[in-house]
């Protein structure tokens, strides 16, 4: 009884750790790629086993970037209240845990397939070492290596699903990429003053909230590109291609929105359809083939 | 006003309609009725989207107007082309012409009645198309019975957008919290109208 008393704290403690939401739209990509390949196709065991290494690989790099960031967690009002920020979980403790589950995840990912584990463990590795070490401190450009890192489970899906890299994996890759923008930056510009106090350097503090609208702008429209392209290719039906030029063009409208009439309602509803759009997508990739 | 959850639950299933009406088509449409039966259950989707996620603050901006017109266009201009081949290119050519009025009285610094005359005129013809006429071919016993309901979708849409478009000038027909009461779930009967009878 006290064990699942313990059990139970715990982990009410670590999910905050993890960034569900996060954790769950890449999980989706990672799936969606899956199911974009293997289409009519279905192996439960592939399916759940892929979905379960993705999940620890992702949960685990997440923990041990929030373990890097702790300082600038504390340092920003909207994440100063975070288990890692505000002292309920220790340092080690997080360390402990976040290399226990990418370890695992990695592991399982190598044994269900070496090329699917290898870009797992690149997806972690940009993440993690590249983006959150050695760039987000240093450069707004930073979101370009966090673009990349976010494109790999999509691109390890597809990737597991074929048994080999293939164009589609790679433009579905980019898809992912250039959404990171939508995502990241009207997020930015959202908490400018946060990352502000954090010494953070974002797209809107180093070149402006007008260039970066434009920024979003575009790459919402690379990306809705990139996705209906992947689409075509991979055989959708066309009722599912209508649907998804549909949510593009909602996109595209709320990003030119954010250009001519910038606000922050517009802004923070970009993000928000950004990311319904990124989840509404791959459902239809999922099941868009069968 | 502050959107409720019942709003919110009433948009999303209006949503998930208009994306499976998107998703499906109509059977039998050829590529230009499709084309615009699409952009008339997508422009309603993406405009649920937006509700639920910006609530109704989203009606204050001016492209509701121009977005309330799209979709009673769209589909009036769909069904004209299935069911009276007769008018195809004089209504498409209304249709065009008409949407570029009410677009440019609405971008320009117009202060007599014409924006709103226009907008009434194309509104009403397009209303009225998509109420008379499947109301029209059902009686005729042209098409099947619950193709009726598609006309009382277009009277409900042909309510919601006048409410709307006059709300957004400054002319309510209703007052505003009223307006915004009944949105949400004038738009999920007027959906569940349309894809009923559509089928």
């Amino acid at each position: 009884m006290v064990t699942l008393a313990i059990v139970k704290s715990k982990l009410r403690l670590y999910w905050p750790l993890i960034k569900s939401l996060q954790t769950g739209l890449l999980l989706a990509t990672g799936l969606a790629g899956y199911m974009s390949a293997r289409c009519p196709v279905m192996h439960w065991y592939n399916f759940l086993g892929m979905g379960f290494s993705l999940f620890l690989a992702i949960s685990g790099s997440t923990i041990l970037n929030m373990w890097y960031d702790r300082d600038i967690d504390a340092a920003m009002n909207r994440t100063r209240h975070r288990p890692l920020a505000n002292g309920r979980v220790s340092p080690t403790e997080a360390l402990r845990l976040g290399l226990s589950l990418s370890a695992l995840g990695v592991g399982m990912s190598v044994a269900l397939s070496p090329l699917y584990g290898l870009i797992v463990f690149a997806g972690l590795f940009f993440d993690v070492v590249v983006y959150t070490m050695l760039l987000k401190r240093r450069t707004c450009w930073s979101i370009v290596w966090g673009g990349i890192s976010g494109g790999m489970p999509i691109l390890a899906g597809r990737a597991f699903g074929l048994g080999h890299i293939d164009g589609i994996g790679i433009l579905l890759s980019l898809a992912v990429l250039f959404w990171i923008p939508t995502h990241i930056l009207t997020f930015a510009m959202r908490y400018f003053d946060d990352y502000q106090a954090a010494k953070i350097p974002t797209f809107p503090s180093t070149y402006g909230f007008q260039t970066t609208r434009t920024v979003i702008a575009t790459s919402s429209i690379i990306a809705a590109l990139s996705i209906g392209m992947a689409g075509v290719l991979i055989g959708m039906q066309w009722g599912f291609v209508r649907l998804l030029v549909v949510l593009s063009g909602g996109l595209l409208l709320l990003a030119v929105a954010s250009i001519f009439r910038p606000n922050e309602r517009i802004n923070f509803g970009l993000f928000k359809y950004a990311s319904l759009y990124m989840l509404s997508a791959m459902i239809l990739l999922s099941i868009g083939g069968i | 006003m502050k959107i409720t959850i019942l709003d919110r639950i009433l948009l999303l299933l209006t949503c998930l309609l208009a994306a499976w009406q998107v998703a499906v088509g109509i059977n039998r449409a050829d590529t230009l009725p499709l084309i615009a039966y699409t952009i008339g259950f997508g422009v309603l989707l993406v405009a649920g989207l937006l509700l639920i996620i910006l609530g109704f603050d989203v009606l204050d901006s001016p492209a509701v107007i121009i977005i309330s017109t799209i979709i009673p266009l769209s589909l009036s201009l769909g069904l004209v082309w299935e069911h009276l081949p007769s008018f195809r290119v004089f209504y498409l050519i209304f249709i065009i012409i008409g949407f570029l009025t009410i677009l440019i009285t609405r971008i320009l610094p117009i202060r007599n009645k014409l924006p709103i005359v226009i907008l009434t005129s194309v509104h009403g013809v397009a209303g009225v198309t998509i109420f008379l006429l499947p109301v029209i071919l059902t009686i005729s016993g042209l098409v099947h019975l619950s193709f009726i309901l598609v006309g009382l979708g277009g009277a409900l849409i042909g309510i919601g957008g006048l409410l709307l478009s006059f709300l957004r000038m400054g002319n309510p027909l209703l007052s505003h919290s009223t307006i915004l009461k009944v949105l949400p779930g004038l738009l999920f009967l007027m959906t569940v109208c349309f894809v009923t009878g559509f089928r």
